[in-house]
């Protein structure tokens, strides 16, 4: 199983998720499609679309910047983490 | 509405309840909520009591959130507040307005989209964005944005929406049609005579006498309709500007209305040399009288924005705005005399007054 690991900020919206979960998935897009089973909703804020993240959020795979196709290990750690942007 | 009114501010940092009948500092703001998001606009929803608030984050993109118990928790959704897989990206939602057991959301990239569980999931009124100007649609300096719902009363089939920079549209058949409503309505931005279309509406309301007459605060000047929006008169004589973003209609005098002129589109969109007042009709906007009373009348350099003015339906109404520099006013004698609230919000976007079950 993946590791993903998700920012203080995304799982402020949802009361009572966890920061760190491990769950299954090949890809990326896998892997949140995991997460949104555990989480209903929460590919909605990463994604804007089946095919692509949001342009402020980057995903790394094992510490290597990903996208959702990007292959994840079977013991692979998976960081989101949003851009530095704001004001 | 009884006699304790909260107001629902949305600001670029979160949301806000504001008691504004306690005293300045008093603790009777409570915030940020909806986790500090940028927040366009707020309401009850009349069916349910639940506080709906819209916006658009950007991390984490477009929602709308909701509380049941008067804002202190929070869920949010944006299920179905999509145009498709290769279509343009909804970037946030700028106007939530309940209706007749429904939630509709307008958008940006300019669309309306309606929920009918609570804004739990949105379905596309595919009508609109299918108009055949849609491909002729430009926007505004604050992008192509549906920024006012204005529901008829009584008839759910029947809705006005305002879009920068294209106008006013109103449906008949529940958004399965719509036709243009900017007749009368100048577009100085472009050469020629007004077109059918690619006014720049800043704000839309309805006055109180079901559905007839319409108001609107433009990018050049101001109007009122007396016939749903199908012919608009010019009533900007005896302001100071044509220019201004937002417009409150009394809940029960159907020619009163209230606005905030600023100086000018191309010349700061601040208060007219730097001194803030209210401008009142009370005739359908044959005339206007302005009111500075309690509002800084010297080095006022703020703008007001289009969402961020509202009344109550007590009797003397209150009025109510707040500035793009975080201060928010009150009037308890409709727009007479005014006092501060808070002076130390972040940039308000939206108010709106509403009664908490």
């Amino acid at each position: 199983m993946a590791t993903v690991v998700l920012p203080r900020s995304l799982v402020a919206l949802f009361p009572g998720a966890p920061r760190q979960l491990r769950v299954d998935g090949k890809t990326v897009a896998d892997v949140l499609d995991s997460v949104d089973r555990e989480v209903p909703g929460l590919r909605n804020r990463l994604c804007d679309s089946r095919t692509s993240l949001r342009p402020h959020i980057n995903v790394f795979v094992d510490g290597a910047p990903a996208e959702l196709e990007t292959i994840v290990a079977s013991d692979g750690v998976v960081h989101v983490i949003p851009a530095v942007s704001g004001g | 509405m009884g006699e304790r009114v909260t107001l629902l501010v949305g600001t670029r940092k979160g949301a806000f309840l504001v008691e504004p009948d306690g005293e300045p500092n008093d603790g009777s703001i409570r915030g940020p909520l909806c986790e500090g998001w940028p927040i366009h606009d707020m309401a009850v929803d009349p069916a349910t009591g639940a506080i709906v608030a819209a916006g658009g984050n950007e991390w984490y993109g477009p929602a709308v959130f909701r509380s049941d118990d008067r804002g202190a928790t929070w869920s949010h959704s944006s299920e179905g507040l999509a145009y498709g897989e290769d279509a343009d990206k909804i970037t946030t939602v700028w106007n939530v307005t309940p209706a007749h057991g429904a939630i509709y959301a307008g958008v940006e990239p300019a669309g309306l989209f309606r929920s009918d569980d609570g804004g739990a999931t949105w379905q596309h009124v595919e009508g609109l964005t299918s108009h055949p100007t849609r491909p002729r649609w430009e926007p505004g300096a604050g992008g192509l944005c549906l920024h006012s719902i204005v529901p008829h009363p009584d008839d759910p089939d029947r809705l006005w929406v305002g879009i920068s920079a294209v106008g006013t549209f109103e449906t008949r058949d529940g958004g399965q049609t719509w036709d243009t409503r900017n007749q009368g309505v100048r577009a100085d931005f472009v050469p020629g005579p007004p077109p059918e279309f690619g006014q720049c509406v800043h704000k839309l309301v309805m006055a109180a006498d079901g559905g007839q007459h319409l108001y609107q605060q433009n990018h050049c000047g101001v109007y009122r309709s007396s016939d749903g929006g199908r012919q608009w008169h010019e009533i900007t004589a005896g302001l100071p500007s044509e220019f201004g973003f937002p417009m409150a209609a009394h809940p029960r005098d159907p020619r009163t209305v209230w606005t905030i002129p600023l100086n000018g589109a191309d010349r700061g969109r601040y208060a007219p040399e730097g001194s803030l007042s209210v401008w009142r009709t009370e005739d359908g906007g044959e005339s206007w009288s302005a009111s500075g009373e309690g509002l800084p009348q010297r080095d006022a350099f703020v703008g007001v924005l289009r969402e961020a003015m509202a009344v109550d339906d007590r009797d003397p109404v209150g009025v109510y705005f707040g500035t793009s520099t975080g201060q928010l006013y009150a009037s308890r004698d409709e727009g007479r005399s005014w006092r501060l609230l808070a002076d130390n919000l972040p940039s308000i976007w939206s108010v709106e007054a509403a009664v908490l079950d």
